[in-house]
């Protein structure tokens, strides 16, 4: 904050100086040495906030494995997990959703490298791999209803949907999300806007990785044990 | 099956659908005829400016101060003498659930917000909140959830289970009817506003502050203000779960705190009051940063302890969490847990007492003038110092076996919440009036208010100590003659009444003050310290013609000192640039509208209505999306103009 070329940050505390004749048509640079995302200052405070987003979103699945745990014993004479967990599904979950973070992060590592096709493809990729993981989980969860497991069973079986559903339902979002931004960086390109929205939906996306890795352990592993 | 009748049948909720009719088409009728929409539209409903956002908080507030005011007031009546019929017990029930919700969600939540948007930007010397359009959209989410709540009255029926709405009590055994829907479904969409509205200030706080400010240089309102967002961050989801798994119970016919199929209603409690307790941080927090405001600018002296007062609200915001469970210590969770939880509860009065010994500090030998907002200061620390002890009585476990869910308990935390929040906000309020409209509220009606909501505040709950310590408990509804209950709670009556009559005036007071009140033409007139009051009253709207430049704390008292240049916080001409600004949106207040259709829809399981309000919050948020043009530059031309006319240019 030496220089006084700080006075010019406007309501982002962005320098209008580089508004116009930019690289980027009409969208103003402030940084232009940074990576894509973090070039403008409201993409590198929308960042920031989202960061601060997840933070909350993990207290929220927190509070629903401290009910999950809580309840998990209370099975009122209904199924178990251990009856009920079937290891080959719920690795084959794991497999697809590990993979899908993979071919997110290859999205933004092409993106940095200004390769729009690329992105596409692997967002698109990343966003398949999102779809089979909720049609496997689907299936998982009407498997069990059939057997009886339902969701008003028993306090275990309301909290295990109630938490991996909620898990799931993140996922499904974030592939709507993530075809919105598709459709955006096709017809707009790699530009500072773009940029920071496939940086935010990818930090999103393995957000969930990270839950899922919890939920892998403290529900499946643990379940099944 | 539940009672989904729609118009009931009772003559005071008759009485109140008729004057929600009459106000809505005098509303609508005036608007029309003043030819007012496009104004409304353009200036409010769609704003993304944080002063506005401010106003229409602080708006909101007091018209929920006026809501819940009346519940109590209905309260009071029905138990003024023995065996009263004023209210019947399921009204009654409905009465203090709403009241207890709208108070601290839809009246205390709002008027913080209301400060943090008017203060913390110009406190910071940043141009607007970290995210504008975010902010608007936490308001109007707020907004039409405070409205969902409030229709309850008159469509289907109020929730009636408290405001803590504890299962199995609110599950769909105990309490059939949309009821408890209202209420759940409100204070979620009300909570991912206030979610959004944490964030949105942490950011602003912490990456938006003028060139130069330092964490410590930042005043304290704006330190209460990071505090307390830090609390909303890690609380609310909290509440989002323990309200979600509540409703999931009711629609879905889940267990998770039923008394069947395992389900454990002690889980929904712990995750209330792990929001709970931290939530009357969020709401005092702030306060407390009004008073180090004012003490400072009425002593005309900077804060004792400045570093001290910051520790101490960081303290108190991480202890706040270790604290939740002395709200059921007769949980039976065993001595041991209890003494844990007994033990960081009664630790939270040593940084509150150390923040009291500063205010204290700071008057001492201070140059005090006795204006509203600091009688309100004044006002707060014996009221709170007598909260502050009988919170640690209760937070005695033993002795809280005997006080639990007693008129003691009622009494103390309305000592607390009314003498900390409310009158903090009502300082809050007197103090950044000029700089929100342009006068200064300070009257003879004011003085009236004061005395009358402060004698009235001690007549009303004072006995109220006493009723608890004679075996009243809290949530009845009436009692027998002969139990000794009758003069107590009869003068307590006649002080509500007094506070009733204290609030008619403030609002006479503020009626008053835009007809015949004093103008601030100088932008600075309390002699302020800190940057906000080196603006203009009302500010322009992109706030800092030139961003000022911070050396320390207090730059604006230093400035007027001439131990700074004026260059460093006034408009400097050489340093003129176009400013960029967020667009307005009325994107914001049709995604609150489908939120509230969303609301409805589930109250009474609707289908379809769900289906509109999710479709048209998607929509809402992919349209957004796909909108690159959402900001623009003010000319410096414009700016110029403006800043001219203020005289206030530096060549």
């Amino acid at each position: 904050m030496s220089s006084y070329a700080d006075d010019v940050r406007g309501a982002h505390g962005t320098a209008a100086a580089h508004a116009v004749g930019s690289s980027h048509g009409d969208i103003h640079v402030d940084y232009p040495d940074r990576a894509p995302e973090y070039q403008t200052e409201d993409g590198s405070l929308k960042i920031t906030g989202f960061w601060v987003f997840l933070g909350t979103d993990l207290i929220l699945f927190a509070c629903l494995f401290a009910t999950f745990v809580i309840l998990r014993t209370h099975t009122a004479g209904g199924p178990t997990g251990k009856e009920l967990f079937d290891v080959r599904g719920f690795t084959e979950e794991t497999f697809i959703l590990l993979t899908s973070s993979f071919t997110g992060g290859l999205a933004t590592f092409e993106m940095h490298r200004g390769k729009k096709f690329r992105v596409i493809g692997w967002l698109i990729v990343t966003a398949l791999l999102g779809m089979a993981f909720v049609s496997l989980e689907v299936n998982e969860f009407v498997k069990y209803a059939l057997e009886g497991a339902t969701i008003q069973r028993s306090a275990f079986l309301s909290a295990f949907f109630t938490l991996v559903g909620t898990h799931g339902s993140h996922v499904s979002v974030g592939i709507l999300w993530m075809i919105s931004i598709i459709i955006q960086v096709a017809v707009k390109g790699i530009n500072p806007i773009t940029a920071r929205k496939v940086f935010i939906v990818n930090l999103y996306w393995h957000f969930l990785d990270v839950v899922w890795v919890f939920l892998f352990t403290v529900v499946y592993l643990m379940g099944v044990m | 099956m539940p009672h989904y009748g729609v118009f009931i049948t009772d003559p005071m909720v008759l009485g109140s659908d008729v004057m929600i009719v009459l106000a809505s088409v005098g509303i609508v009728a005036a608007l029309t005829f003043f030819r007012r929409w496009g104004w409304l539209w353009r200036e409010w409903l769609t704003t993304v400016d944080h002063k506005k956002i401010g106003i229409m908080y602080l708006i909101a507030a007091v018209l929920m101060l006026f809501r819940g005011g009346v519940d109590a007031e209905m309260m009071r009546t029905q138990l003024a003498l023995p065996n009263m019929n004023f209210l019947n017990a399921e009204h009654y029930d409905e009465v203090f659930t709403t009241h207890g919700t709208i108070m601290i969600l839809f009246m205390a939540m709002p008027f913080i917000f209301a400060l943090f948007n008017v203060v913390v930007p110009l406190q910071i010397g940043a141009r607007d909140v970290a995210f504008p359009y975010l902010n608007a959209i936490s308001f109007w989410l707020f907004f039409l959830a405070a409205m969902l709540l409030n229709i309850s009255f008159v469509i289907g029926g109020s929730p009636d289970a408290g405001w803590t709405s504890y299962p199995p009590l609110s599950g769909l055994q105990f309490s059939p009817g949309p009821g408890e829907n209202y209420y759940l479904l409100s204070l979620q969409i009300t909570g991912i506003g206030s979610m959004a509205t944490g964030i949105n200030f942490l950011i602003t706080i912490l990456k938006m502050r003028a060139p130069g400010m330092k964490l410590m240089d930042m005043p304290l309102f704006t330190w209460s203000v990071l505090a307390a967002c830090i609390l909303i961050i890690f609380a609310f989801p909290a509440l989002t779960i323990a309200l979600a798994l509540l409703l999931l119970d009711r629609v879905l016919g889940t267990d998770f705190f039923t008394m069947l199929h395992g389900g454990n209603p002690m889980m929904f409690i712990n995750l209330f009051w792990i929001w709970g307790h931290p939530e009357v941080y969020i709401v005092i927090l702030p306060a407390f940063g009004v008073f180090s405001e004012v003490i400072s600018t009425f002593s005309r002296k900077t804060i004792f302890g400045y570093k001290s007062m910051v520790f101490a609200l960081m303290a108190i915001s991480i202890v706040g969490f270790l604290t939740w469970v002395h709200h059921f210590f007769v949980m039976g969770a065993g001595a041991d847990v209890n003494t844990f939880f007994a033990i960081a509860t009664m630790i939270i009065a040593i940084p509150t007492g150390v923040k009291v010994f500063n205010w204290l500090f700071t008057m001492y030998r201070g140059r005090i003038r006795l204006t509203m907002p600091m009688w309100w200061t004044l006002a707060f620390i014996p009221c709170f110092a007598i909260g502050g002890a009988t919170g640690v009585m209760l937070a005695v476990a033993p002795a809280d076996y005997q006080y639990h869910n007693s008129y003691f308990l009622i009494a103390h935390f309305h000592q607390v919440l009314i003498g900390g929040t409310v009158f903090g906000m009502f300082a809050g309020m007197y103090y950044w009036w000029p700089k929100m409209f342009g006068v200064i509220l300070d009257s003879k009606w004011s003085k009236w208010a004061f005395w009358l909501f402060n004698i009235g505040f001690y007549v009303c709950f004072m006995p109220q100590y006493a009723l608890g310590f004679m075996g009243m408990t809290r949530r009845i509804y009436t009692y027998s003659a002969g139990l000794g209950w009758t003069a107590p709670n009869f003068i307590s009556t006649i002080g509500a009444y007094m506070m009733g009559v204290g609030f008619v005036f403030m609002v006479v007071d503020i009626v008053h003050s835009f007809v015949k009140g004093q103008r601030d033409l100088t932008g600075d007139p309390w002699d302020g310290r800190t940057l906000e009051w080196s603006l203009p009253s009302p500010a322009p709207h992109y706030n800092f013609a030139t961003l000022p430049k911070i050396t320390g704390r207090d730059v604006w008292w230093a400035v007027k000192q001439g131990e700074l240049p004026k260059t460093d916080v006034l408009p400097d001409e050489k340093r003129l640039r176009p400013i960029h600004m967020p667009k307005n949106s009325g994107m914001p207040v049709i995604m609150g509208v489908f939120f509230f259709i969303a609301g409805v829809g589930l109250v009474f399981g609707v289908l379809p209505l769900d289906i509109i309000g999710g479709l048209g919050v998607a929509f809402a948020m992919f349209k957004r999306s796909f909108d690159y043009n959402t900001d623009y530059f003010v000319p410096v031309d414009e700016v110029v103009h403006t800043e001219t006319a203020l005289g206030r240019l530096q060549a």
